[in-house]
């Protein structure tokens, strides 16, 4: 039967409710994320803005909180991204191009799929054991930036891969077919079309993948990166620490002094990722502009 | 099966017995013709007639699909295109392609132009500047491009992208042009210009081209062959195909009985 122009109208009402009621919900989740990392970003910007001074980056860590300073800490996480991700890059983008330009077999490239996909799901502090029986112990490298550093590009490895395989996926098959066409073999393909319209993804998800490594702690001291370092590393081989383990130890001591910096080293890693995030957008959009001219 | 009498020209592609398969799906079955030199052959059919998969046997671009499967012959200039010792990059450098949507790379369109040049080894400015602007003058794009040659190719309307795709596949000087539907997303005023240009360019080159339009195989073409789920109904010079079919279906077809 037709419902009539007055039920309409009442169904119409009953929608438009139900419609305001699902906006608010929506909004209430959205302002409890939001307050939540603004409540943290504000008790740790009260607590460590105190600290925040030019010593403060430039000194080694001290018994005396107000002496203390990260030095060590952000040069060894500088250091380690670096190294991460020069380890890290080639291998896992030419994982994800073996799998998307190569591999003949769907059934095996399916299982390495959800593999890989498994592996990005595994806790942090299960790489710092496999890191530590690998790296330290076995490859005898020891407790140093090398082992880190390598530890952490397993741990962003998988993430690198399926991004990489996203972004590669990306590339529309007639931009290959018009390479190929015109007798390029599969490598000039991938290294003149292929890469560079894929870039710009594989940048955004390893960008991604290294916000993750930088914050992690529970690896580095399952490997054992020491806490107390008043030096800086000058070599591979050297011993070292990262602002995570140095935030991890200050909020483990009992002087509210160790507290302040600790909430001042939350800053400082705060502002190195959003550098690594502005650094990720600018190159993106510049590569994206010569792409696309 | 029928077989081509009057073959003054020299023979460009000679396909024997031609069966293919995407996965366990026959694409085509027992394909035999041949294809002259220096003319312009059209392959016309309904959708998924095979009428594409044909053409793409002939540069052997299909080997890229997964699950892809060929029988029989296909020479070219009595060559084995599938023949054990072939490199396909090779055929696919003699023989070009043009594809159904206008694919320009998304960079500039000297780049585009200078990209086949560019894989074969030359390396020279000037040399490539003057690939360059031949292949768009063939192509009878040069006047409209000649100042924008460093802008991106996208900017370019649908069919001046077209028109450059087939001067990046002229620019590596293949002895084929291979088109496959090249002007079914353009407009009437487009498609015009791609036929005058096919009408130039089959002085110098062999052209195979795949279209669902019939009034563009019988403006263009010398030879026409119709394809009717995955098998060839008839193959013949364009005006005894399209004035006198010996087949019931070709006419059924031309005639726009079905389709």
């Amino acid at each position: 039967m037709k419902p009539t122009h007055l039920e309409i109208q009442r169904m119409l009402t009953g929608s438009q409710w139900r419609e305001q009621i699902f906006k608010v919900t929506a909004l209430l989740m959205l302002s409890i994320a939001l307050l939540t990392l603004a409540v943290l970003l504000i008790d740790a910007f009260v607590d460590g803005v105190g600290r925040l001074r030019w010593s403060f980056l430039t000194s080694f860590p001290s018994r005396k909180p107000e002496q203390a300073g990260i030095l060590s800490a952000l040069v060894g996480t500088v250091y380690m991204m670096i190294l991460t991700g020069i380890f890290a890059l080639p291998v896992g983008v030419g994982a994800a191009i073996y799998l998307e330009e190569y591999t003949k077999h769907q059934g095996i490239s399916k299982i390495i799929e959800v593999n890989i996909a498994n592996l990005a799901g595994v806790p942090s502090i299960i790489y710092g054991l496999l890191g530590l029986e690998l790296f330290v112990r076995a490859m005898a490298f020891d407790r140093s930036l090398l082992s880190g550093s390598l530890t952490m590009a397993l741990l962003v490895l998988p993430i690198i891969i399926i991004s990489s395989r996203e972004a590669i996926r990306t590339v529309p098959p007639s931009i290959r077919e018009a390479s190929y066409a015109l007798g390029a073999s599969r490598w000039q393909t991938i290294w003149n079309q292929v890469l560079p319209l894929a870039f710009p993804g594989i940048l955004t998800g390893s960008i991604l993948a290294f916000s993750r490594a930088i914050g992690e702690a529970a690896p580095l001291i399952t490997i054992g990166a020491l806490t107390y370092i008043a030096f800086l590393p000058d070599s591979l081989l050297a011993p070292f620490t990262a602002m995570p383990i140095q935030i991890f130890n200050w909020v483990s001591r009992p002087q509210k002094g160790f507290h302040e910096n600790a909430a001042a080293a939350i800053i400082v890693l705060l502002v190195v990722l959003l550098l690594m995030n502005a650094l990720a957008v600018y190159l993106r959009q510049r590569y994206q502009k010569k792409v696309y001219l | 099966m029928m077989m081509v009498t009057k073959t003054a020209q020299p023979t460009a592609f000679q396909i024997q017995d031609l069966n293919c398969w995407y996965g366990n799906r026959q694409a085509l079955q027992k394909i035999s013709l041949s294809i002259p030199e220096r003319q312009i052959t059209a392959i016309i059919g309904p959708s998924g007639c095979g009428k594409s998969t044909f053409i793409r046997c002939l540069n052997r671009i299909n080997d890229l699909i997964l699950g892809f499967r060929l029988k029989g012959c296909v020479l070219f200039k009595d060559q084995d295109i599938y023949g054990a010792n072939v490199d396909a990059i090779e055929i696919r450098f003699r023989i070009g392609m043009v594809f159904q949507k206008p694919n320009p790379f998304p960079k500039s369109i000297y780049e585009n132009v200078a990209y086949g040049p560019k894989l074969w080894g030359v390396r020279k400015g000037t040399q490539l500047d003057a690939i360059v602007e031949e292949s768009l003058k063939k192509a009878v794009l040069w006047d409209e491009v000649k100042d924008l040659l460093q802008q991106s190719a996208l900017a370019l309307s649908g069919g001046q992208q077209q028109r450059l795709c087939i001067a990046r596949a002229l620019a590596v000087e293949p002895e084929v042009l291979l088109l496959d539907e090249p002007c079914s997303s353009l407009d009437p005023i487009a498609t015009g210009r791609i036929e005058e240009l096919l009408l130039a360019l089959k002085k110098t080159y062999t052209i195979v081209i795949v279209t669902h339009n019939m009034q563009q195989a019988a403006r263009v073409s010398d030879f026409t062959g119709f394809f009717l789920l995955g098998d060839l109904i008839e193959f013949g010079e364009t005006r005894q195909i399209f004035t006198n079919p010996k087949e019931n279906r070709t006419e059924d077809y031309i005639t726009g009985r079905f389709g």
